[in-house]
């Protein structure tokens, strides 16, 4: 039972340290921005993910009490992995503004929120979301 | 087993910051060097638990927690500077 | 009296989820941390609430769970597939492409929950929303097929979100 309890802690940090090592050799391999923003947010949050694991088997192997503390980085990490991927895209989306032209039509009355503003309602206020029925409203700011 | 192991994951790890280093001096846009400061946090937090094991002790999970929250929003920081030229509007 | 306890309580949902996080911070459940937990539950969205101006209506709260284990289960094959593009194939041969989903969601958790999803998903990050909230821009790493892409983001966890927040 030690010997399974160990072999899967160590089974756990080798898989997590192969997991972070692809994530970044990607980040350093791909040749172009976006593509490369898919290496880390992926990768690298299972890494992550791994290691907290591992460590969370550990102290209770260990220790005998539970930890909280390894679960709630991991959630945190999962929450905002996200957020830091879609603010890089933004970023790179916005400096080159050459590059409008090559995004896919959204297929709506707006451009995307990077270049085009959000339409303003019926009572002069920015809708952020326009109602399904009436897309678009009348023309916003230019962003 | 688990020292082996441990030994494993610190490699791999230090390996992953230098090729953020890399991806940090090359990089041709300012986006790629975010990306990869923002990977660097995320490497150097999975160092400090695997470090935590290593001795034994569970102090470092406070550090780790910290480093993460710092980095998301120092990241968040310098992608809101690039977009609209001021931070907190 | 209910007035009262809308006015105190704005967000119950967050009063509880800040009594649970604070007490995973505090790493055990004694009377005193459940007691702080439900005093920081009330302070900070009494606080916060001028700047919560709607609450997202969860119609069925049961299918959240099994809209995070789809996630979670989603995120490892997401590893597996990243890794295996990321070693084995030429950065030549990728056929990255940028894919735009067209969306019959409409209140913004919603959405956000679905951009998130997303990204954390196998070969896709979503990047951009359009200006009035009915279009999601999403950059996929190799998609021979975008319709394909659209199509099962749209089943897959649009569904399941519509099921959920409407």
């Amino acid at each position: 039972m030690d010997l399974l309890i160990e072999g899967l802690i160590a089974f756990l940090i080798v898989g997590a340290g192969f997991f972070g090592i692809v994530g970044s050799f990607g980040l350093a391999k791909l040749p172009d921005l976006m593509t490369r923003l898919h290496g880390p947010t992926k990768a690298t949050t299972l890494g992550i993910g791994g290691v907290l694991i591992a460590s969370m088997l550990f102290f209770l192997w260990e220790r005998g009490h539970f930890s909280w503390h390894e679960l709630l980085i991991t959630l945190f990490l999962f929450l905002t992995a996200p957020i830091t991927a879609n603010f890089i895209a933004k970023s790179f989306l916005h400096r080159r503004m050459s590059r409008r032209t090559e995004l896919p039509p959204t297929g709506s009355s707006k451009g995307w929120a990077t270049f085009d503003g959000p339409p303003i309602g019926a009572d002069g206020e920015p809708m952020a979301i326009a109602p399904a029925d009436r897309p678009g409203g009348r023309d916003g700011e230019r962003g | 087993m688990i020292d082996i192991a441990l030994v494993i994951g610190f490699s791999c790890f230090a390996a992953a910051l230098v090729l953020n280093l890399y991806r940090l001096t090359v990089g041709p846009s300012i986006a790629d060097r975010v990306l990869a400061l923002d990977t660097m946090v995320i490497n150097g937090i999975a160092l400090l638990i695997l470090y935590g094991m290593y001795e034994g002790t569970a102090v470092y999970f406070e550090a780790s927690l910290l480093f993460a929250m710092v980095g998301f929003i120092s990241t968040v920081a310098y992608c809101k500077f690039i977009l609209r030229g001021d931070i907190i509007e | 009296m209910t007035l009262l306890l809308k006015k105190l309580f704005p967000h119950p949902l967050l009063t509880a989820t800040l009594t649970v996080v604070w007490l995973m911070l505090v790493n055990g459940v004694s009377a005193g941390s459940v007691i702080m937990g439900l005093i920081l539950g009330t302070i900070v969205p009494f606080l916060t609430a001028p700047f919560w101006p709607d609450r997202p209506t969860v119609r069925n709260p049961v299918r959240i769970a099994a809209y995070i284990l789809i996630v979670l289960w989603d995120i490892v094959r997401a590893n597996i597939h990243v890794a295996y593009l990321v070693l084995f194939v030429p950065s030549a041969k990728l056929r990255t492409r940028f894919v735009t989903v067209p969306l019959e969601l409409t209140s913004a958790e919603a959405i956000t929950v679905l951009a998130g999803t997303i990204t954390m998903t196998p070969g896709t990050v979503s990047a951009d929303v359009s200006g009035d909230g009915r279009a999601l821009l999403i950059h996929c790493l190799d998609a021979p097929d975008p319709d394909a892409v659209v199509a099962e983001i749209k089943q897959r966890y649009e569904g399941r979100l519509k099921e959920i927040f409407e």
